[in-house]
C-alpha cells in the first residue's frame, strides 16, 4: 500500500518537475541541455528501476557508499581509461581525441594521461586511419579507433567491413582483428540530414563484426570493456544525447573488471501484457512510455538489446511467449531495419505461436533528417508513438 | 649420366661476383642505393631458384585455370619475379609484408609452399587458408595478404608499421601497390599520416604500365611514381632487375630503420600475363610488345646470364635446379587437385577469435550451423 502511495506521490513530482522545466525552457538555456536535463530528472527519480526504491536512496544515498552518479560520458571516459591501463597494446586514436580532449569529451584527460604514443589525433581522413587502425591490430596492437560520428564512418566502410570483419574468416583463423570502432550514432538535435543516420542495420548486417548498441552508464561501461577485450571486430554505437544523462552505478559495476558480455540483451522492465524491444536511447523512451501505460493498468516488459549482432533472440522469444504481444523501437529507418529483422526471426522462431497479434515497429521516419525542430521532432519516435502502437497491437 | 656434373667441384666456381646495376632516379634524396651490387653463388642460386619456382607455379596455375580446376579470380605474377625476389633480399622475415591480389609470388617469398598456395587456388583443405580465401587471400606470418579492394592495402600496411614503432621493435612494413592503385585518395591519406608520424614503412608501387586495361598515360596525370609521395623521398628502380630491388631495398629500409619515416620505390617492372585469366593481354597492348621484354629484360634470363658468364653456376646445375623446381610444382598441383574439398563442417568456422561455438542461420531457418574459432 505505502508503495502505491509512494508511486503516484513520485509520478506527481516527476509531472511538476517536468511542466516546471517546460516553463523555465521558453525563457534560456538550449534545447540540448534541456532534454538532457529533463531525461536526467527522469533517470534520476527512476533510475532505470522502480520509482519506489529510488525514493528510498535518495533518502539514504547519503550515507550509501554503494551508489555513484555517473553519466554515460564518464562512464565511457572511465571504460577507456581502465582499458589502457590495464593493457599497453590498447590505443585511441581519432580526430580531436587527444588535445581536444575529444569533439564531445568522451575522452578528456587521455591525452594529458597517456600521451602522443597512446592517445592519437588523426587528419580528417577516416578512410586511411580507420585503415591504419585495423593494421595495427592485425599486428597485434588493441586499437580504438573513433569516428566523430558514425555518418563519417561511411568515408571507411570498407575497411570496416572488407578489412576488419571478413579477415578471420578469409585467413581460416590464422589473422584476428582486436579492433573497436566507436563513437556517437542516430539522430542527435538539428544537424540535419548528413549528421543524424543511425547504422546499427547496415553494420548488424555484416557477418564478422560485433555491433554494440548501449543505452545507459552501466550498459556503456560493461560494453565498451568488453569490446575492448575482445579479439574480434567491435563496432560500438554510442548515441550524442545519451552522453550527458546520468545513472547510478552500484560497487560491482565501478569495479576495473566488471564487463557485459556482449550478445546478451535485459530485461530492464518486467512486464505482463506486451514487450518492447529497444536498442540505445529509445530504451529510455520505452521505459517512459511503460510508466505511462502502468497507470492504465498495462504492463510493459522493456527489453534493452545492448547488442546488435549477435542478437540475443532467445531473451525477446522468452519475453514474447510470457507477453504475446511484440512491438520494437529504434530510431533508425524501418526499410531493412533492426525491427524488421526481429520480428521475422520471430516469425521463424518458437514465440510466434505466442503471438496474440502481429508483431510491429515503431522507427524513425523513411525520410532524410529535416533540420527544422517541429519537423525534427516529428522524424523520430516519441513516446506518444510508443503508447499509440501499444494500444493499437492490444485492440484498446 | 650424372657423373659430369658430380665431378665438378665447387671449387671451380666463382665464390662471389660485384655487378654494375643501373642508377635509380632520386626524387627528394641527395644520394641513392649503391651502383654495384655484390652477388655470391649462394644467393644466386636461391633468388635464381625462387624466381623459377614462381615462374613455373604461375605457368601451372595458368594451366589449371584454363582446365577450370581454379575458378573466379587469378592474378598471375610471371614477369614480375624480381620484384618479390628482390625485396625479400633486402628485408628479413622479421619485417612485414602486404599487397594485393598479384600475390601468389609473395605468399612464397614470405613462407609459404608451393603446395598450399596452390591447394588454395584449387579451394582444397590443405590450402594455406583452408579453401576459405582463394586466390587473394593468402596469409603467412608477418605477411598480411593478399587484399582485394584496390589501395586499401595501403593503410593497412602503415597501421603495421605504426605497431612497429609503437612496440620499438625496430621492424618495418613493406606495403605495395600498383599504378593503377598509386591513384587511390587513401593511398595520399597514408603518405600524409605516415610522414606526419615517421611511420617504419616502404612504399613500393609496382608500376608494370597497366591497370587492368588502362595504361598509364590513360590514368595518371603524373607517371613519374616515385614523386607522388610528393614530400616523401622516393626512388624509380628497374623491376626486372632483382639486384637492382635488392640493393634498393635495402637502401630504403636502412632508411627506415634510422627512424626518418617513409620512403617511397617506384618498381619499373612488366607482367607477362593479362590482368587475370579473364585478360588475354593484348587488347591493349600488343604481342611485339610483350615478346620485347621477354628477350630483353627477362628477370630469370638475366640472372642467369650472369651467373654463367661469370662462372658462378654451370648450365647443368641451373638445369637441375629447373627440373627439381618442376617436379616440385607438379608435385604440388597432383596435390592440389587431390586434396579433398574443405569438410562442409568448416563452412562457418573462423567467423570470431577465441569465441565459443555459436549458431549460424543457414539458408533456412531449420538449417541451424554452427561457428568455431
Amino acid at each position: 500500500m505505502h508503495f502505491l502511495v509512494a508511486n503516484e506521490i513520485l509520478y506527481c513530482i516527476e509531472d511538476y518537475c517536468i511542466k516546471a522545466f517546460c516553463k523555465l525552457r521558453t525563457s534560456r538555456s538550449s534545447l540540448t541541455e534541456d532534454r538532457s536535463k529533463m531525461a536526467s530528472i527522469r533517470c534520476f527519480l527512476r533510475s532505470g528501476k522502480s520509482a519506489v526504491s529510488v525514493v528510498l536512496r535518495r533518502e539514504f544515498s547519503k550515507t550509501s557508499p554503494a551508489a555513484v552518479q555517473v553519466n554515460v560520458r564518464d562512464a565511457l571516459n572511465q571504460a577507456m581509461d581502465e582499458e589502457l591501463e590495464r593493457d599497453e597494446k590498447v590505443f585511441l586514436l581519432g580526430e580531436e581525441v587527444a588535445q581536444y580532449d575529444g569533439a564531445y569529451k568522451v575522452s578528456r584527460g587521455l591525452w594529458k594521461k597517456y600521451g602522443d604514443k597512446r592517445i592519437i589525433d588523426t587528419p580528417i581522413t577516416e578512410m586511411g586511419f580507420a585503415g591504419i587502425a585495423v593494421g595495427a591490430a592485425f599486428a597485434g596492437l588493441r586499437p580504438i579507433c573513433e569516428f566523430m560520428t558514425w555518418n563519417f564512418s561511411m568515408q571507411a566502410i570498407d575497411q570496416v567491413i572488407n578489412s576488419a570483419a571478413k579477415t578471420y574468416y578469409m585467413s581460416a583463423g590464422a589473422q584476428p582483428v582486436p579492433i573497436v570502432f566507436r563513437g556517437p550514432n542516430g539522430s542527435s538535435a538539428g544537424v540535419a540530414a548528413q549528421h543524424s543516420q543511425c547504422f546499427a542495420a547496415w553494420y548488424g548486417h555484416c557477418p564478422g563484426l560485433k555491433v554494440v548498441s548501449p543505452w545507459n552508464s552501466e550498459d556503456a561501461r560493461g560494453l565498451l570493456k568488453a569490446a575492448i577485450r575482445d579479439n574480434n571486430p567491435v563496432v560500438f554505437l554510442e548515441n550524442e544525447l545519451m552522453y550527458g544523462v546520468p545513472f547510478d552505478l552500484s560497487e560491482e559495476v565501478m569495479h576495473k573488471d566488471f564487463v557485459l558480455p556482449i550478445g546478451k540483451a535485459k530485461v530492464e522492465r518486467q512486464g505482463t501484457h506486451i514487450t518492447l524491444v529497444s536498442h540505445s536511447r529509445c530504451v529510455g523512451f520505452c521505459l517512459d512510455a511503460a510508466a505511462v501505460l502502468a497507470k492504465e493498468g498495462v504492463e510493459c516488459e522493456v527489453v534493452n538489446l545492448r547488442t546488435i549482432r549477435p542478437l540475443d533472440v532467445e531473451t525477446i522469444e522468452a519475453s514474447v511467449m510470457k507477453t504475446g504481444h511484440l512491438v520494437t523501437v529504434e530510431g533508425g529507418w524501418p526499410q531493412y531495419g533492426v525491427g524488421a529483422e526481429i520480428c521475422a526471426r520471430i516469425m521463424e522462431g518458437p514465440a510466434f505461436n505466442y503471438l496474440d497479434a502481429p508483431a510491429v515497429r515503431v522507427t524513425g521516419v523513411d525520410i532524410p533528417m529535416p533540420y527544422a525542430k517541429i519537423l525534427e521532432d516529428h522524424s523520430v519516435p516519441q513516446i506518444k508513438d510508443i503508447i499509440f502502437t501499444v494500444k493499437k497491437v492490444l485492440n484498446m | 649420366m650424372s657423373l659430369v656434373v658430380a665431378s665438378r667441384s665447387y671449387a671451380d666456381f666463382t665464390p662471389e661476383a660485384t655487378f654494375d646495376i643501373k642508377k635509380v632516379d632520386l626524387h627528394r634524396l641527395e644520394e641513392g642505393p649503391p651502383l654495384t651490387a655484390t652477388l655470391t653463388r649462394e644467393e644466386g642460386l636461391k633468388y635464381y631458384r625462387t624466381m623459377q619456382t614462381i615462374r613455373r607455379m604461375e605457368l601451372k596455375a595458368d594451366q589449371l585455370y584454363k582446365q577450370k580446376i581454379i575458378r573466379g579470380f587469378c592474378h598471375l605474377y610471371d614477369g614480375q619475379e624480381a620484384c618479390a625476389v628482390g625485396i625479400e633480399g633486402g628485408i628479413t622475415l622479421s619485417d612485414h609484408l602486404i599487397t594485393a591480389y598479384r600475390a601468389h609470388g609473395y605468399t612464397l617469398t614470405r613462407g609459404g609452399t608451393v603446395r598450399e598456395i596452390m591447394a588454395e587456388l584449387t579451394g582444397r583443405r590443405g590450402g594455406i587458408a583452408k579453401g576459405k580465401g582463394g586466390s587473394m587471400h593468402m596469409y603467412t606470418k608477418n605477411f598480411y595478404g593478399g587484399n582485394g579492394i584496390v589501395g586499401a592495402q595501403v593503410p593497412l600496411g602503415a597501421g603495421v608499421a605504426l605497431a612497429c614503432k609503437y612496440l620499438g621493435n625496430d621492424q618495418l612494413c613493406v606495403s605495395l601497390y600498383g599504378d593503377g592503385a598509386a591513384n587511390q585518395g587513401q593511398i595520399f591519406e597514408t603518405y600524409n599520416m605516415s610522414s606526419l608520424w615517421k611511420l617504419p614503412i616502404i612504399f613500393i608501387c609496382e608500376n608494370n604500365q597497366y591497370a587492368m586495361g588502362t595504361s598509364v598515360e590513360r590514368s595518371a596525370a603524373s607517371t613519374e611514381y616515385y614523386k607522388r609521395g610528393d614530400y616523401i623521398p622516393g626512388i624509380r628502380v628497374d623491376g626486372m632487375d632483382v639486384l637492382c630491388v635488392r640493393e634498393a631495398t635495402k637502401f630504403a629500409a636502412a632508411h627506415c630503420r634510422s627512424g626518418k619515416g617513409p620512403i617511397l620505390m617506384e618498381l619499373q617492372t612488366y607482367r607477362y600475363h593479362g590482368h587475370s585469366m579473364s585478360d588475354p593481354g593484348v587488347s591493349y597492348r600488343t604481342r611485339e610488345e610483350i615478346q620485347e621484354v621477354r628477350s630483353k629484360s627477362d628477370p630469370i634470363s638475366m640472372l642467369k646470364d650472369r651467373m654463367l658468364s661469370n662462372n658462378m653456376a654451370s648450365i647443368e646445375e641451373l638445369k637441375e635446379i629447373d627440373i627439381a623446381v618442376r617436379k616440385e610444382i607438379e608435385d604440388a598441383a597432383q596435390f592440389a587437385t587431390t586434396d579433398p574439398e574443405p569438410p562442409l563442417d568448416d563452412l562457418c568456422s573462423h567467423i570470431f577469435a577465441n569465441d565459443q561455438p555459436f549458431e549460424v542461420r543457414g539458408a533456412t531457418p531449420w538449417t541451424k550451423l554452427t561457428s568455431t574459432s
